[in-house]
């Protein structure tokens, strides 16, 4: 094998990091990866049965524990499946190679006739009496991994392809099923005091006046600026802590103003300039168009305020966190607490889908904070949703400009995105700090504004460098140093800012150019996976018979490959504008070559464009004071039943081609095409997200 | 003072305070964890369990409200361990992402069937939209439901008797 091993593989060589027969005949599958309501679980059983000729009901999935499971780093940008689905493939592959190579010599046979059925060994078609759990050999497990194993053809596949349900779906729709409802021996409920910013100082915290509110006993914390209320009744420290709210003095606190609410308030700013792609080439003479647009800071929005636990026995901290990275969750909680590495286990429990890095992590840090207080209980934190809309890091505001040179015909033949945003991804480990980290006695420098390197897809910048076929191309990124407030990684950082940029601005091309959307597009786009799904869409929504613009009924249509290197997908929305702008019906067509769970992918498709709507038509984070002012879902509004439109979706086949992530591959056409659809309704261009009623009204009142 | 309730057919006391929200009462106090926290504002559903028969936010509904009243929560839509058709068909049509908002969306769907058995979509929608779901599980959700009328219609014709509405 030429290709290097993947990394998760290089910092995980031995065999039983990642699988073991067990007696009851089951396989145990360890994974770095997590299961955020993606459905990666499944899939990566999938590949393990797969590979093994296993059922697929025998896998028992270990995933995102410190102590038992690999180090995979974190669950993010749709690369479980590229990344930790290779690995997986590859440890089965070899293990079985590994026990049939054996069988094959005590047998006196080629591994080659030896089949495999349910984990059972066959020799031409006849029980050999041997199977993985008798035959499988410590030494097996003990040795490291080679990567030197030939998978599966996908021709071979019977099990990677099929619809399998999850497993964990079934508690999820009976009962306790979640980080919030494990109970522990001795638990406490914890609440914490919210420092309302960094440097802010708590003057005073008059516990008499909380103690009335709270109609019940609780135990205070304090380590500097953090304080947190402790009590078997959990009742009792959420009253404290609403009570908290109005009997906690604070000293120099941030003031925020509803002016850094918005993207353009980067222009200007204190920024690192980085500049990717095509020299700056000397204008051509031809036509200099721009238009700027933007999307305002927005919420993950959780459906589950965040959770944690954490226990402190005999100097050991077990920690249980919905976090999208154990082992990085597990180093800043040692390093901040002052504990070894070896000294701390951080353990994953299923949370509410996160969409990327929310409050997860720092609630395991304040759970662990208190419990280093109070050693031999297992303490329990649960963030109220005023706390989790208030305090997570949300994704930046990002504003784009495209400015164009235009030959005679009116396509580009000069393309520049340029990007004002603050970072997109502030986890610990890219110099971000923890929230309550910046409360305690020694407080951590502030963070450092960076993003993702380009090679891992860029931040501000993804998706910026657009992949029609345009002579020079290159990207401007004004990554601003000082943002108002913490900021971190949301479902495909910039991709959806710069998405809808870029394909708003191809449909207000192809209408100076005097050329239909699609046909403007495909004139320029020589890559045939992304012209097959354009034209399936265009066909499956009756393009060619797309009414007048103007009607008030709008149809729309966007396209993208996600960081220019994973899936791709082609949406297609249909709208009407009367007072608001209702979603009739969506199109949409992905290749994300094999597909390991077909209608696990599909509904991954389905919630980005959902998510993608919402954020579109509704979201935005406000300021006011010493932070975050859209505190609760009357304030930050999601899509509803009743908003959601009928979805169709259609997953090309492409079995012979690399599997790609496609959680966040109809993000940004998505966010594009509903604006596409709103101007071919009303003949106007609304630029700003969300489109509200407000923003469209003032659009047409200046039009 | 005890406060006597009847929680999924069984009769209940609980020692609770009169103000303490029903919702704490089931999770922390009679172990019942599928009813779950979101917002505490009557605003996302989360929390969405029946009182006698009809939905109601289990965050804001104070325990000594509920006296002598029915409730049923998540955990006794299964009749005698036979999961509620609800149940068969949103495993069935693998109706959710991270699933945190089921158990509440169950709750109000059953409300729904119990009182319309031939729902049409927006009837379902309607009766959903004091639920909120942030994965966007919705489209297959609205089937779940649509599934579930067509399977408790089907077993009554068959047996002449009403499933799934043992509360
Ligand atoms: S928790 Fe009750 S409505 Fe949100
Ligand atoms: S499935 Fe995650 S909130 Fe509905």
């Amino acid at each position: 094998m030429s290709e290097p091993l993947p990394l998760s593989i290089q910092n995980n060589r031995r065999m039983d990091k990642w699988l073991r027969f067990d007696p009851d005949r089951t396989l145990h599958l360890a994974v770095g990866k997590v299961e955020i309501g993606q459905g990666v679980l499944i899939a990566l059983s999938q590949i393990a049965a797969e590979e093994l000729d296993i059922d697929v009901a025998r896998v028992n999935i270990l995933s995102g524990d410190t102590a038992d499971a690999p180090d995979e780093g974190s669950t993010s940008s749709s690369q479980s499946i590229e990344v930790s689905g290779r690995s997986v493939r590859l440890v089965s592959a070899e293990l079985r190679q590994r026990v049939l190579a054996r069988l094959a010599q005590r047998l006196n046979c080629s591994p080659e006739d030896i089949t495999v059925e349910d984990g059972a060994f066959l020799l031409d078609a006849q029980p050999t009496g041997h199977d993985y759990w008798s035959f499988a050999s410590d030494a097996d497990f003990a040795a490291d991994i080679e990567g030197t194993a030939t998978p599966k053809p996908a021709s071979q596949y019977t099990i990677v392809g099929q619809p399998v349900p999850r497993k964990d779906l079934i508690a999820k729709v009976s009962g306790a099923a979640f980080i919030h409802d494990i109970v522990r021996p001795d638990m406490l409920h914890a609440r914490v005091v919210r420092q309302p910013s960094r440097n802010a100082t708590l003057t005073s915290l008059d516990e008499a006046a909380i103690r009335r509110a709270a109609h019940g006993s609780f135990k205070v914390i304090r380590l500097g600026n953090f304080a947190a209320f402790v009590s078997t009744d959990e009742t009792v420290v959420q009253r404290a802590a609403v009570a908290a709210l109005t009997h906690a003095r604070w000293d120099g606190a941030r003031t925020l103003t509803a002016d850094q609410q918005d993207a353009a308030w980067f222009v200007g700013q204190p920024c690192d300039d980085r500049f990717v792609g095509d020299p700056v080439t000397p204008p051509g003479g031809g036509t200099v168009v721009s238009a700027t647009y933007s999307r305002p800071y927005v919420s993950h929005a959780a459906m589950a305020p965040s959770c944690g636990l954490a226990e402190f026995r005999d100097g050991h901290l077990s920690v249980w966190s919905h976090t999208q990275g154990v082992y990085p969750l597990r180093n800043s909680i040692a390093d901040i607490l002052g504990l070894t590495r070896e000294q701390v286990t951080v353990r994953h429990a299923h949370g509410a889908g996160c969409y990327g890095h929310n409050g997860a992590d720092d609630a395991a840090l304040d759970a662990a904070i208190i419990a280093q207080q109070l050693p031999g209980h297992c303490i329990r934190v649960q963030w109220r949703r005023e706390e989790e809309f208030g305090y997570e890091p949300i994704s930046t505001a990002h504003r784009t400009r495209i400015a164009v040179e235009l030959d005679s015909a009116g396509r580009p033949i000069d393309w520049t995105t340029e990007v004002w945003a603050g970072p997109h991804v502030q986890r610990p480990i890219f110099g971000g700090v923890m929230l309550a980290h910046e409360a305690l006695p020694n407080p951590p420098a502030p963070a450092r504004a960076g993003d993702p390197p380009e090679a891992n897809g860029g931040g501000g910048t993804r998706n910026g460098t657009p992949l029609y076929d345009f002579p020079h191309k290159r990207i401007v990124h004004h990554l601003s140093l000082a943002t108002p407030i913490r900021t971190s990684s949301l479902r495909g950082l910039g991709a959806l800012p710069n998405v809808f940029a870029m394909e708003c601005f191809m449909d207000e091309l192809a209408e100076r150019a005097g050329m239909d959307p699609v046909a403007y597009r495909l004139s320029l786009l020589s890559d045939s996976r992304a012209r097959h799904l354009i034209e399936n869409v265009a066909a499956r929504c009756d393009w060619a018979n797309r009414g007048p613009v103007g009607t008030g009924k709008g149809l729309g249509l966007a396209w993208s490959r996600y960081k220019n290197k994973a899936a791709y997908a082609c949406v297609a929305v249909e709208l009407e504008v009367d007072r608001n702008i209702r979603l009739t019906r969506v199109w949409c067509a992905a290749d994300a070559g094999l597909v390991i769970n077909p209608d696990g992918a599909k509904n991954q498709l389905e919630g980005g464009i959902i998510h993608a709507a919402s954020m579109t038509l509704k979201e935005a984070v406000t300021f006011e004071g010493s932070g975050i002012s859209s505190l609760d879902w009357a304030s930050y509004p999601i899509m509803t039943f009743s908003e959601v439109p009928e979805i169709f979706t259609e997953i090309v086949h492409a079995p012979d081609l690399p599997t790609l992530g496609m959680g966040e591959c109809t993000f940004g056409p998505t966010a594009a095409a509903i604006a596409n659809a709103v101007a071919h309704a009303l003949g106007v261009r609304v630029r700003d997200m969300p489109l509200t009623r407000e923003r469209i009204a003032s659009v047409l009142a200046g039009a | 003072m005890t406060i006597e309730l009847s929680v999924n057919g069984r009769v209940v006391s609980t020692g609770a305070e009169p103000a303490t929200p029903l919702l704490d009462v089931l999770r922390n106090h009679l172990d019942l964890r599928g009813t779950r926290y979101g917002c505490g504002l009557e605003q996302c559903g989360s929390c969405m369990v029946l009182i006698d028969g009809k939905p109601d936010y289990a965050c804001s509904r104070e325990i000594g409200s509920v006296a002598g009243r029915a409730v049923t929560t998540v955990e006794g839509l299964a009749d005698n361990g036979t999961p509620h058709p609800l149940q068969v068909a949103f495993l069935e049509e693998q109706a959710g992402q991270c699933g945190y908002c089921l158990s509440g969306i169950l709750m109000s769907a059953k409300a729904l069937l119990d009182r319309n058995p031939t729902p049409s979509r927006a009837d379902i929608v309607s009766a959903l939209d004091d639920n909120l779901c942030r994965c966007g599980a919705h489209p297959r959700i609205i089937r779940a439901v649509q599934k579930a009328a067509a399977m408790i219609r089907a077993a009554q014709t068959h047996t002449g008797a009403p499933t799934g509405a043992q509360s």
